[in-house]
């Protein structure tokens, strides 16, 4: 097979920060490739700079033949390569066929062409197995077909290599399985692929070979038929991680209780007559493909959202009514789903981040003013306990990696002793070595008797934490489970709505 | 050519930035002065000696940068919540008819400092109200306040129009249209004597660090800024977002009405509908000129008012029109916000 992506010694630094050193690797003609690495590891950083968002600070790229000179996407474009961000880069007002020829067109011709655009459109989308309709509107679109149009906008521009930046970050299970299918398929047309990962398990299925890094560095290089998940996952994270494991443990008081709870907005029924309790020392598991309910349910369980009808009950005490700051004094420890959005303010210093749930504490503030030194204090050593790295209390929030963000809105809602704390997909996003040690802190708090809710996406992770799982699906939820009676297929009926007898009323 | 955010400001740059900025805002209205006929460096030196080239001069600057660091003041607090106050003309103008109305005679009978204390209160109150129903409108109902803010700037000067011809008309005023006076008990001291600076100044350097405390220490100061940078993230971490606004709202129209108030009690003693030569509108770039940095507006006020005077002085010296004083703000305005721009950011090939 003929090489059709060469790097040759890529090195680029931003500022002190080495983001990839010496990076080579090639890629054959219709070959998946995949690059695996935790976050932070140069993937990213690579890909931008074939792409040429980037310019190199030394090596070089061949491309079909081509050597590119860099920091020109135009240039990579041109050479056949052909990029599919992690965010979109999609107008939701165009239609898909707008959005496809948007940058593929001269600014300043009189009039394009649409309808042998619409034609060329169409007869990739038949080549390559992607069917998509050209007028209907981005808005419209789930974010599978959304995907699709991104890889359709790349075709059209007659990419032979296409790059794929965590592509299944934004799917669920059933439609990432089914994308890779899709990506199998069009090496058979002659496609040549690169995805970028950090999953394990897609990697190995997916690809033909996978090249790993570790800190900006190729670390391995692997045919995926010739290596196993521990192996590679030794490779990534440098040394051996594994999750922890729960223990059995008995629990105790009932800490909160849901009963027929319907929230509607704007009449739409966004959870369904919902009923569930968590006890002391327990985790309970509430999976789902997203979009389901659980940004509701999240919403409902931290004081924003408020139940249209149904009771909800902390230590029997009615909760219906509670704002965000009644659920932090009552000790409710919260991780939202979203931290950029609402569990970090990034323009704020960490220690500001540290006590901006409890700003009225008269631990941090007296008269109004705020107590600066016992806030930094605090934080200092929220810092060192949840292990933050590069960062001082007086560090931006916003400078801060994804999984050290993710534990200081950890550590700010288990450093209070909660009674409950409600992880609303605590690991999205995070790479191996963070996620052990989310999960680790999650089952220390269940350990001392904590009550936690935890809403995942991720089955593994639902059911290695929880004592019992709950499946979240259209808003309704499903009677509990035992974590040992959770089995794939079990699961996964539950997940797609079939369980006991009333589901249907 | 792409733009990244730095993760740090280097201190020269933050130093540097906005001194280019003003050179280049100085650069560009150098060639509409070259156009008028004049050379800029002459026409420039005019406007440095305007400003400050006297002890009359230097009071005549610091009169007019009192209204205008409040004013300034009241836009900084607004804008770092992301409340678009465009309405400071409005509240500027509803404290100043307050000061004169209460202070006309109302307040007979009590000692002057609490005398004087009550009249600016009222100001202060009246600009709050004025800045509040827009607030209340955009928590509401989503009704945007730039709207709001600015629609009422035109309602309460007509409205300071009726009351001037009207109720409030000063009978000895040989039919002028100006209200009645303040007493002339309550009017400020004079700061330097002999000149039209005022103790108003005091409060307003007073002001603007009480603002400084109230932003940088208190606990108001750090919702307000969490509001400001993410409105989902305050609420969920338990901020009232409507508590907060309100708060900032009522700080902000306080700030402005006051304004008003030590205008009439400082320099004219009476209201007319010419009172403010924009003091409200020259707020906003007062404010965006500090990078909405309290202690920043006093020197922005400064700058702001030594352009405005020194341009008259300028005018006179050598006939290139006071309006250059206008141009001059705008410009800086927007390579001020371009220096702010590229301070935050750079440029990465």
């Amino acid at each position: 097979m003929s090489i059709v992506l060469e790097i040759d010694k890529i090195s680029k630094k931003f500022g002190s920060l080495i983001a990839n050193e010496a990076v080579s690797l090639d890629l054959k003609k219709g070959e998946i490739l995949a690059l695996l690495g935790e976050n932070g590891a140069g993937k990213t950083t690579l890909m931008n700079i074939i792409y040429g968002h980037y310019t190199s600070d030394s090596g070089q790229i061949r491309a079909l033949g081509k050597s590119l000179t860099g920091g020109k996407p135009r240039e990579a474009i041109e050479a056949g390569i052909g990029m599919v961000h992690q965010h979109f880069s999609l107008a939701g007002n165009l239609t898909v066929l707008e959005n496809v020829m948007i940058g593929s067109e001269s600014l300043f011709k009189r009039k394009s062409n649409r309808q042998l655009a619409k034609n060329k459109l169409l007869q990739i989308s038949k080549k390559f197995g992607l069917p998509v309709s050209p007028d209907a509107l981005i808005s419209s679109l789930s974010v599978g077909e959304r995907q699709r149009v991104e890889i359709l906008k790349a075709l059209y521009r007659d990419a032979k290599i296409l790059i794929l930046d965590e592509p299944t970050a934004v799917l669920a299970r059933p439609e990432a399985e089914k994308l890779f299918k899709t990506l199998r398929e069009m090496t058979k047309e002659g496609l040549s692929l690169i995805f970028i990962s950090h999953k394990l398990h897609e990697v190995m299925s997916a690809a033909d070979r996978v090249t790993v890094l570790r800190s900006g560095r190729v670390v391995a290089e692997r045919e995926t038929s010739k290596t196993s998940k521990e192996e590679l996952a030794e490779l990534m994270v440098g040394h051996q991680v594994s999750r922890p494991v729960r223990k059995a443990q008995s629990t105790g008081k009932k800490v909160i209780e849901a009963s027929n709870i319907t929230i509607t907005n704007k009449k739409q029924i966004q959870l369904d007559r919902i009923s569930f309790s968590v006890s002391e020392g327990e985790i309970l598991g509430i999976v789902g493909i997203s979009g389901n309910g659980q940004a509701a349910l999240g919403h409902l369980l931290s004081g924003i959202g408020k139940p249209t009808s149904g009771t909800l009950t902390f230590y029997e005490n009615r909760m219906n009514d509670y704002t965000p700051r009644d659920c932090i004094n009552s000790g409710i420890g919260r991780i939202p789903e979203d931290r950029n959005s609402e569990g970090i303010i990034g323009e704020l210093k960490i220690w500001e981040n540290a006590i901006v749930e409890r700003l009225h504490d008269t631990k941090f503030s007296k008269a109004g003013f705020i107590r600066k030194k016992s806030a930094q204090i605090f934080s200092e050593n929220l810092i060192k306990k949840y292990d933050v790295r590069g960062a001082t209390s007086d560090t931006q929030a916003r400078l801060l990696s994804g999984g050290n963000m993710q534990k200081l809105v950890l550590g700010r809602a288990l450093s209070v002793s909660p009674k409950l704390i409600i992880a609303n997909q605590p690991t999205r996003g995070l790479d191996e070595g963070a996620i052990a040690a989310v999960h680790e802190e999650l089952l220390k708090a269940r350990s001392e008797g904590v009550a936690i809710l935890l809403i995942s996406e991720e089955l593994e992770e639902a059911v290695g934490l929880s004592d019992r799982l709950q499946a979240i699906v259209k808003g309704r939820l499903s009677e509990p489970i035992k974590a040992e009676e959770a089995d794939a297929t079990r699961l996964g009926l539950m997940m797609s709505g079939v369980w006991g007898e009333d589901n249907e009323t | 050519m792409r733009l990244e955010r730095r993760t740090s400001i280097p201190k020269k740059l933050a130093i540097i930035a906005p001194i280019l900025a003003i050179v280049a805002s100085l650069s560009v209205s150098g060639v509409l002065i070259i156009l008028a006929g004049v050379n800029p460096f002459i026409a420039y030196f005019e406007i440095l000696k305007g400003a400050f080239g006297s002890k009359l001069a230097i009071t005549e600057t610091l009169t007019r940068a009192s209204p205008l660091i409040l004013t300034g003041l009241a836009a900084a607090v607004a804008f770092r919540a992301r409340l678009w106050n465009i309405g400071g003309e409005g509240q500027f103008y509803i404290g100043a008819l307050v000061a004169a109305a209460v202070g006309n005679s109302l307040l007979t009978g009590f000692p002057i400092i609490i005398a004087m204390t009550l009249v600016m209160m009222c100001s202060m109150i009246s600009g709050a109200i004025l800045l509040a129903g827009p607030a209340l409108l955009r928590l509401r109902f989503g009704i945007d306040e730039v709207v709001t803010t600015l629609l009422l700037n035109f309602i309460i000067i007509l409205f300071v129009g009726l009351m001037i011809e009207g109720p409030l008309k000063d009978p000895f005023a040989f039919g002028w249209p100006q209200s009645v006076p303040v007493d002339r008990s309550l009017r400020f001291a004079d700061l330097v004597p002999s000149s039209r600076l005022h103790k108003g100044f005091l409060i307003a350097i007073f002001a603007a660090f009480a603002i400084w405390i109230i932003v940088t220490r208190t606990v108001f100061g750090l919702q307000t800024r969490a509001t400001g940078f993410t409105p989902q993230a305050a609420a969920f971490s338990g901020i009232s977002l409507s508590k907060t606004i309100m708060g900032v709202a009522l700080i902000s129209g306080a700030l402005a009405g006051l304004a008003g108030a030590i205008e009439v009690m400082g320099v004219t003693g009476y209201v007319t509908t010419t009172l403010s030569p924009g003091f409200g509108y020259a707020g906003i770039v007062v404010a965006m000129l500090a990078a909405l940095h309290p202690g920043g507006v006093i020197i922005s006020a400064v700058f702001i008012a030594s352009i405005f005077i020194g341009a008259d002085a300028m005018s006179r010296a050598t006939g290139v029109p006071s309006f250059i004083a206008d141009v001059i703000m705008s410009l800086s305005l927007l390579t001020m916000l371009i220096a702010i721009f590229f301070t935050n950011y750079r440029i990465r090939k």
